[in-house]
């Protein structure tokens, strides 16, 4: 096992084999992993020429394609590198990995705009059906869960990837584990994506919201879940400083919770290996239960325990300033992971879960603000004597502006969990006001923060092409974003209550159309937020490329253009 | 901004404990795992053993060869985005939907359609509610039945054949994990399916005997041709009637 003072040693082993070794040597690793996808790639084959299912049978196809490119690059960079090993430093320095980091960061960026578009186009069908076009592939019914896919795991678990790789790599002053496996990690996660995403669109699913992959992508993202585990670890071994950074813990917590939950949540039995269908071995209300027990720690542990710790590296970074509170930090975060588990149940409000579970899931709901607005309280205090810094860094303000965001939806949180706010708010837009708030504020908004600190640093640049662009995203998008959740606010509340309004003579008052018909106005101003906020992501992305190709110079001038202005 | 403390903290001070987590990554993951695994024990593991979490009632049958595989193009074209199985007990939602929801209702529901949000009313008593004409139109062109209707239209259900050759092992899965299905269910699954909507077909007695109250009959028009609709209709026709509410005594089932 790699462990922390071994590297170097390691390495200049290698070195000397490299001087007796005449050769290219094919590491077992190599020849390992080639065989596995060699393998692979005959067997997705075999099912896809056996299975009676044409959308499965391109799943299989693409599979073979991916595992079949993976063995023979496997084997092709093996023979070329030759027997030298990628140094671990370079000049006593790390010589960290930062090419899986780079395609997480871009991937991030794509899905992310594919993600709002197909968002806003959701949007539009709901307040205008006629864009369903009465296509099936595109119809609300697979088009929703190819956005809250393409947006929780296809952006947000691209930014997860990239910053968890950058992260562990700077604080433990290593590079990152193994040559195939980060690689594998990334791309195999965003095949993964792939895959989920044309199923949904093609009708494979599992029907439960936020696991809908159906078992086969199910188990390939075991295994890449599996090997992330693997590489993060394996870089903490090699670690150079005594102790793990707190953003670490968050990663770690994160990554293992995750695996948890999908393994729970999607325990099913194929029908055949040549049938994309599969059955979950729970059923009824203990099906329920697994579900929300899952759901709701997608939120806990992808959406923030995850993204607490970007909060926790970037925000320190960006501000040049310590975390305000290192004991805060320890208390919160094990209070936040022990909280949230138990808060699965305010799902299942009032529904035939049992009382008692129904009243677990509410106490510890609220009792999760607590450790929310702790770390809402370290990261913010952070800002402690840099206050100042939000006038001219439109990124930093980007990030507190998040945190902010997170301190509102996790009050808002225990709030739509107490039972009787639960009888009006549950099955309307209010919840998806709530998840809004949370996923365009917080997530959003720091993962943006995180992505434009990244470019620069990884593409060596000085700074970003244009932060008064920067500005633009911020103010444009921060427009969408409450133009989006005040009306869901409305339409949420208003939708309740109409369900539950009573004529004087005591018959309800509203069928259940006019209650659909009363929305329209808000699903239209939804989707006017929704545009904006894909309007602000595309001057981001502008905004990126130039700063990927631009010259030293032409930012130096924009520089200069920019920041007389924001300031 | 980190102050230093004045003095040292001893060794045994629970701060200075903590350190085991942040220089062992293994102590931190089983530290995470053991915390983690508290919540989830103790409000999952009991649904399993606790003989009040789902009410005995009479009534609640697997569903026929037919309605599973109308089952599955629900869950496949997504209903469950905007449609709720799942009547709560609040007094407007009772008389607008009927009988609030019994955990027993979707027992053998796999996975389970509660559902979390109603751009479309509940769906989980609307077996009845309307003919299958309406449905069928319904599901053609929601807004030639309902002009506000923001639904979006499933033309293509009505003229795609039901693709069910694998309707048996759907059933054995099924039964792997506690769906009552028998030896008898599974091996005449195939014909079962196509004699439900027919019900001049000899096998349609043999269905209502396997799937008591099964609804026999050609529910988009045509008995000989088994198309999606056909299927979807059929499911959404058994949702929420298996149960006889008027032999059902609530006061049994206090938990």
């Amino acid at each position: 096992m790699p462990f922390r003072s071994e590297p170097v040693s390691a390495n200049t082993h290698e070195g000397q084999m490299a001087a007796t070794l005449p050769a290219p040597q094919l590491k077992s690793t190599d020849l390992g992993a080639g065989i596995a996808f060699g393998a692979l790639a005959l067997l997705t084959l075999i099912i896809a020429g056996k299975t009676e299912y044409p959308a499965y049978a391109f799943h299989a196809l693409v599979f073979a394609i991916a595992s079949g490119w993976a063995c023979f690059k496997v084997f092709d960079n093996a023979t070329s590198r030759g027997p030298v090993a990628i140094p671990q430093e370079i000049d006593g320095k790390p010589n960290y990995n930062m090419g899986p980091v780079k395609f997480a960061t871009i991937a991030a960026m794509v899905w992310g705009i594919a993600g709002f578009t197909v968002g806003l186009i959701i949007a539009l069908q709901l307040a205008f059906p006629v864009f369903n076009f009465e296509l099936p592939w595109i119809s609300f019914g697979r088009l929703r869960p190819l956005h809250t896919s393409a947006v929780i795991f296809a952006f947000g678990g691209n930014v997860l990837l990239a910053t968890s790789f950058y992260v562990v790599q700077k604080t433990s002053r290593a590079r990152l584990a193994g040559d195939i496996a980060p690689w594998f990690v990334t791309l195999g996660y965003n095949l993964f994506i792939v895959i989920a995403g044309t199923g949904y669109l093609l009708g494979i699913t599992q029907g439960k919201e936020y696991a809908e992959p159906e078992w086969y992508a199910d188990l390939w993202l075991t295994v890449v879940w599996v090997v992330y585990l693997l590489v993060f670890l394996a870089t903490l071994w090699k670690r150079k400083e005594p102790h793990i950074y707190v953003a670490n813990w968050f990663y770690l917590a994160f990554i293992v919770t995750i695996a948890v939950l999908h393994l729970g949540n999607n325990a099913t039995i194929p029908v055949s290996i040549f049938s994309p269908k599969s059955y979950i071995v729970w059923s009824g209300v203990q099906d329920a239960m697994f579900q929300w027990w899952y759901g709701h720690n997608a939120v806990g542990f992808f959406l923030t325990a995850g993204f607490l710790a970007i909060m926790y590296y970037f925000i320190p970074k960006r501000a040049e300033r310590p975390i305000y509170s290192y004991r805060l930090s320890i208390i919160h975060f094990w209070a936040l992971i022990f909280l949230y588990i138990w808060a699965g149940p305010h799902h299942l409000h009032y529904t035939a879960l049992p009382d008692w579970a129904q009243t677990l899931g509410m106490t510890f709901s609220i009792m999760l603000w607590m450790p929310s607005w702790g770390g809402m309280i370290n990261g913010l205090l952070t800002l402690s004597g840099a206050w100042d810094k939000l006038r001219t860094d439109p990124v930093l303000r980007m990030m507190v502006v998040s945190v902010a965001f997170y301190g509102m939806s996790t009050f808002e949180g225990p709030l739509m969990s107490i039972k009787a706010v639960n009888s009006l708010s549950h099955y309307t837009d209010w919840t998806i006001g709530h998840v809004h708030s949370g996923a365009l504020g917080w997530v959003g908004y720091i993962s943006f923060g995180a992505i434009y600190c990244l470019v620069p640093w990884l593409w060596n640049k000085k700074s970003l092409y244009s932060d008064r662009l920067v500005n633009w995203h911020f103010w444009i998008s921060t427009l969408g974003i409450v133009l989006y959740i005040t009306a869901m606010w409305v339409s949420g509340i208003l939708q309740g209550l109409m369900w539950r309004a009573y004529t004087p003579l005591g018959f309800l008052e509203y069928s259940f159309i006019e209650t659909v018909a009363a929305m329209k106005p808000f699903y239209v101003i939804r989707a006017l937020g929704g545009g904006l906020f894909l309007a602000g992501a595309l001057i981001m992305a502008y905004n990126l490329w130039m700063t990927v190709r631009g010259a030293p110079e032409a930012r130096e001038a924009s520089l200069g253009d920019a920041l007389p202005a924001t300031r | 901004m980190t102050e230093i403390p004045a003095t040292v903290p001893r060794k045994t001070s629970l701060w200075a404990r903590h350190k085991i987590f942040e220089t062992n990554s293994i102590f931190l993951i089983l530290g995470v795992l053991f915390v983690i695994s508290i919540g989830g024990l103790v409000e999952i593991a009991p649904l399993f053993y606790l003989q009040s979490t789902i009410e005995r009632v009479k009534g609640v049958r697997p569903y026929s060869p037919l309605e599973l595989a109308g089952r599955a193009i629900y869950v496949r074209e997504g209903c469950y985005n905007c449609h709720s199985q799942m009547i709560r007990p609040l007094r407007d939602e009772v008389e607008r939907y009927g009988h609030y929801s019994l955990a027993a209702e979707s027992m053998y529901d796999k996975p389970f359609q509660w559902g979390s949000k109603r751009t479309g009313p509940d769906l989980a008593r609307v077996g009845g509610k309307y003919s299958d004409e309406w449905q069928l139109r319904h599901l053609n062109d929601p807004r030639s039945v309902v002009p506000l209707s923001i639904m979006p239209a499933y033309p293509w259900l009505a003229t795609t054949d039901l693709k069910y050759n694998d309707i048996a092992i759907d059933m054995k899965v099924n039964r792997l994990s506690g769906v009552p299905y028998t030896d008898e269910m599974i091996l005449n699954a195939e014909a079962d399916l196509r004699a439900q909507i027919n019900p001049e077909d000899p096998g349609a007695a043999d269905v209502e005997k396997r799937y008591p109250k099964a609804i026999i009959r050609s529910f988009a028009g045509d008995p000989k041709r088994v198309t999606e609709a056909d299927a979807l209709i059929a499911y959404l026709q058994v949702l929420g009637t298996m149960v006889d509410f008027k032999l059902y005594d609530n006061k049994a089932n206090l938990r």
